[in-house]
């Protein structure tokens, strides 16, 4: 592998450095090539100190770390921000993703110092409504899917994952059934599941969809056996589809000693409308990012509440919250339960928790279903729109909160699904999530959510509609080069690959390392 | 409903064209006996401030930080968050994006993760860092993996000055065994980690400054690990004190994890937080977590992408190094613009003071009766003795409005040997009022 020593990139940090670019698409120079490391934008006492009780540890190289004044920082971050296409600035139709609107109710919520300003480590006594939040909190997860226990500490859905499956195999090896050693997995599924299941020492077997897009009972009941574990799937699947044969695939895994884990990120489309419990669910995480709107923020964080079924609540990760009188006191410690252990040092994602809170305190029960059902409303109304133009792989039934077509419609054309999508930026539209679930060829999977108004999905729908005729019509170009309009052209992926540059190094000591 | 935009002429408009007569229609899909047919024992829906009144009731039941004398560390530090953060971080381009998959128009998170990574890898003394994970525990942990898997072997030796929280997280993945090592807890300070360290060892893993407060000598045990063939991981839980303390990479660490709430992040009861790490450029293939890399566009403009992904779920399902997806994206952007903010000459000032604070406390603290300090080196924190369990101690002084900091049989119950010892930390928030009314509040309740 070819590393070019973590320097600057070949190419000169070009215009950037010297101008400001187009007056609403501004470039913006590195951080390290705007501050200095004698600039602050923090004004702090200069006290003297006498080292003595730094041993012989106190630091002798320089850090290398610009700071930027108050108005430099700015500028900076308000000019990067600009860069970034978001929800509130468009339609994010990211299948999987559920990019909904995030409430800034929830916002000032989560800063109130009674959340934003206590420590994980304070005395319990001191914390209370904390956790009668908490509490209150996992009592709507646990009355939206009728299970009877949940694990509030992890930190994401994969994160979540991870302690449902850590819960099954805990139960597994109380039962003597350790040897279990096999995670059923359908194709259609998420990386994150068969990544989970290898990190715990599973091996994993596939799954095959059927022609619907969905798992035949009977697949499940070949691949069962004595040494699974369990099946994690997830429903509604990565197609969009509601898997009709759900509650005799949670038989048939029961009736064969494993656990049924569901893998629930599409939650959104059933959220008061149907309970997993009542699926014969054992585990299914909650990604609080995507259902309760907790931001994405980028990439995160995230909160992945885990809600269990009565065989694997006794396994459930330490900490966790028992009543006592009217009282509440933090469980944190294994000895005397069968808990599994530990996830994280501390409570959980306490932030995404008010957020949450407040996000389903605001829809109430109907606000939720109600949520439910505009969101596979607005996923097939853009079907309906779409799917004369468009090749939906299992059309002919409805689709739950999100919509699925195939590239088949641009055969010929000499247009990919990545050049579509990078023509809908041009557009004004955050592409859909492509090439996933990888059941389908050239997937284009679009999730709308209940956010979306009726007139941003039917101008969605003719830019769309648009598009894909003039794809078909031969202009090439339109695609092939987008996008043309956005901050950048298109990125060479490969390039950052075979050569990285991961952190920013000065020209003069990038050159004396050269020498 | 203020969040749902459709009327219901607009919903049955748009059932006209999906030619379905109810919304019902379309959960065709689920078996009939799973559809809820009745409302779910719920409240409705509320306004806004409604649900604000109830959500402040709620916190105006937790005794924050800020409303008395506060020495709560142990993993997680109050410092002061310059305003510019937070509003910057509530920008909705920030705060409203997803992880960016589409890097035209998401060089703005792509850019800040650059140089958030140059700012974590500079801060440890390391080449390269990733874009975050969720918190310091999770970090290490994973370390942990990434060590067994460069070097092929799976022994792990903690030493006794790891959070026992982040031991526990550790074990947790890693499962119990005769592979991994947990030295007593060393609330003095001591060594006797080299002495275990064989042919066997992936790597020991030690914590600077330690749970207990006290500096750690990084170089020598890197030079133990490095005799073996074994690799040295460093955990940093307080951030702020890499502004004194001379940086791990430095001294010889292989992989470096720490917690970055203390810069640009609330306490926020434990989370969100934002896990640091960072390595040496031949093992970035073995990391977990997203990297951003730099590259060009088509017209030759520089510009970021995420990269190295074939070591991720997304790609590489079951033969990725971790199941990490989401990261702590926002936690990051925090952390870089406090770091940013502050500067090296602004974090220099800000980890003097915070030694200060702690050295004017441990003054102050050692001419208390019944009070015997364990620290010879300390950044901001550090353990005392006292001549009653220390539990008893902080609940005592809570009845003052004084937290006075973490009994260590919280984390560490069942230990006779612990029960008296008290963990407490100070930052440049700790005024000497603050100071003076702990040591008032210990002399009347140790006497």
């Amino acid at each position: 592998m070819s590393m070019n020593n973590q320097g600057r990139p070949t190419a000169p940090a070009n215009d950037a450095a010297i101008t400001t670019g187009a007056a609403l698409l501004p470039d913006e120079p590195l951080l390290f090539e705007i501050g200095d490391t004698d600039h602050s934008g923090v004004d702090l006492p200069d006290v003297e100190i006498t080292g003595a009780r730094l041993g012989n540890h106190a630091r002798k190289s320089p850090l290398d770390l610009p700071g930027l004044t108050e108005p430099e920082a700015m500028r900076h971050y308000v000019r990067l921000s600009r860069l970034n296409m978001s929800i509130d600035s468009g339609m994010y139709p990211l299948g999987s993703c559920t990019m909904k609107h995030n409430p800034r109710l929830n916002e000032k919520l989560a800063r109130l110092p009674g959340f934003a300003d206590i420590h994980p480590l304070q005395p319990v006594s001191t914390v209370q409504g904390a956790l009668e939040l908490i509490d209150e909190l996992a009592d709507w997860l646990m009355v939206l899917t009728n299970t009877s226990a949940v694990a509030m500490s992890p930190k994401a859905g994969a994160h979540g994952e991870l302690c449902g499956m850590m819960a099954i195999k805990a139960a597994q090896e109380a039962r003597g059934e350790g040897h279990r050693k096999v995670v059923l997995v359908p194709e259609s599924a998420h990386g994150t599941n068969p990544a989970t299941a290898a990190f715990l020492g599973y091996s994993v077997k596939s799954i095959p969809a059927n022609a619907n897009g969905t798992v035949d009972a009977s697949a499940v009941i070949d691949a069962l056996g004595p040494d699974v574990a369990a099946i994690m799937l997830t429903n509604p699947n990565t197609c969009g589809l509601f898997e009709p044969e759900v509650i005799e695939i949670a038989k048939a895994v029961h009736d064969a000693g494993a656990f049924f884990y569901c893998d629930g990120a599409n939650f959104n489309a059933i959220m008061g409308v149907v309970r997993p419990g009542d699926l014969g669910i054992d585990a299914m995480h909650i990604n609080l990012h995507k259902t309760f709107s907790t931001p994405h923020g980028g990439g995160g964080p995230g909160a992945g509440p885990v809600v269990l079924s009565e065989a694997l609540a006794p396994f459930a990760p330490i900490p966790f919250i028992r009543k006592d009188g009217d009282s509440r006191v933090l469980v944190e410690h294994g000895e005397g339960t069968q808990s599994f252990g530990r996830l994280t040092a501390f409570h959980g994602q306490m932030g995404m928790f008010t957020r949450a809170l407040s996000f389903m305190l605001s829809h109430g029960g109907d606000g939720l279903a109600q949520g439910a059902k505009d969101a596979v409303l607005n996923a097939n109304y853009i079907k309906a729109r779409l799917e004369k133009v468009f090749s939906a792989p299992f059309g002919g039934q409805p689709c739950m909160h999100e919509a699925l077509f195939d590239d088949s419609f641009l055969e010929g054309s000499g247009v990919t699904t990545l050049d579509f999508a990078k023509a809908m930026i041009d557009e004004g539209f955050h592409p859909m999530t492509m090439y996933f679930p990888l059941v389908v060829h050239g997937a284009m999977l679009i999730e709308p959510t209940e956010s979306e108004s009726k007139q941003t999905l039917d101008t969605f729908c003719d830019t769309m509609l648009e598009l894909a005729a003039d794809a078909k019509a031969g202009h090439t170009t339109r695609f092939t080069a987008a996008p043309m309009k956005a901050p950048r052209r298109r990125l060479d992926e490969t390039r950052a690959a075979r050569s990285p540059v991961l952190k920013w190094v000065a020209p003069v000591a990038q050159q004396e390392a050269a020498e | 409903m203020r969040y749902l935009p459709h009327s219901d002429a607009e919903r049955a408009e748009m059932l006209g064209v999906i030619g379905a007569k109810t919304i019902e229609e379309l959960f065709a899909g689920v078996p009939r006996s799973a559809l809820q047919t009745t409302s779910l024992d719920l409240p409705g829906h509320q306004p806004e401030y409604m649900v604000e009144n109830h959500m402040r009731a709620l916190s105006g039941k937790n005794r924050a930080a800020g409303d008395g004398p506060f020495f709560v560390g142990a993993g997680a530090y109050r410092h002061h968050v310059p305003a510019s953060v937070d509003h910057l971080i509530q920008r909705s381009e920030f705060l409203t994006a997803y992880t960016p998959y589409q890097p035209e128009i998401s060089q703005g998170t792509l850019q800040m993760l650059f140089e958030f990574q140059t700012q974590v890898a500079n801060l440890t003394g390391m080449d390269v860092a990733n874009a975050s994970m969720y918190d310091g525990s999770t970090a290490t942990a994973e370390a942990v993996l990434m060590a067994c898997r460069l070097t092929r072997r799976n022994k792990i030796i903690l030493s006794g000055g790891i959070h026992p929280h982040y031991r526990d997280v550790v074990r947790t993945y890693m499962g119990e065994g005769e592979h991994l090592v947990c030295l007593e807890a060393s609330p003095e300070g001591q060594g006797g980690i080299t002495a275990e360290v064989d042919d066997a060892t992936a790597a020991i893993v030690i914590q600077t400054p330690d749970f207990y407060g006290h500096l750690r000598d990084v170089k020598s045990l890197a030079e133990a690990a490095h005799a073996k063939g074994a690799l040295l991981i460093v955990v940093v839980t307080e951030a702020v004190a890499l502004g004194l303390i001379e940086a791990p990479g430095a001294l010889g660490a292989d992989i470096v994890v720490a917690e970055g709430q203390s810069i640009g992040n609330a306490l926020n009861f434990g989370g969100p937080y934002v896990g640091l790490m960072a390595t040496r450029e031949k093992f970035i293939r073995q990391m977990p977590g997203r990297l951003c890399g730099e590259t060009v566009d088509a017209e030759g403009k520089r510009g970021f992408v995420l990269t190295l992904s074939t070591r991720e779920q997304h790609i590489r399902r079951e033969k990725a190094t971790s199941n990490i997806c989401t990261n702590s994206g926002l936690c990051a952007l925090a952390f870089s613009i406090h770091m940013s903010l502050l500067g090296e000459a602004g974090l220099t000032k800000l980890a003097r003071l915070n030694h200060a604070r702690a050295s004017a406390l441990a003054d102050a603290l050692e001419q208390v009766p019944g009070v015997e300090l364990l620290n010879d080196t300390f950044f901001n924190e550090m353990t005392l003795r006292l001549n009653k369990p220390a539990a008893e101690v902080v609940e005592a002084l809570v009845a003052k409005n004084i937290i006075a900091g973490v009994p260590v049989s919280r984390l560490e119950p069942g230990k006779p040997e612990l029960e008296n010892l008290l963990v407490l930390a100070a930052t440049e928030l700790t005024s000497d009022a603050d100071i003076a009314a702990l040591v008032a509040g210990l002399k009347e309740v140790l006497a």
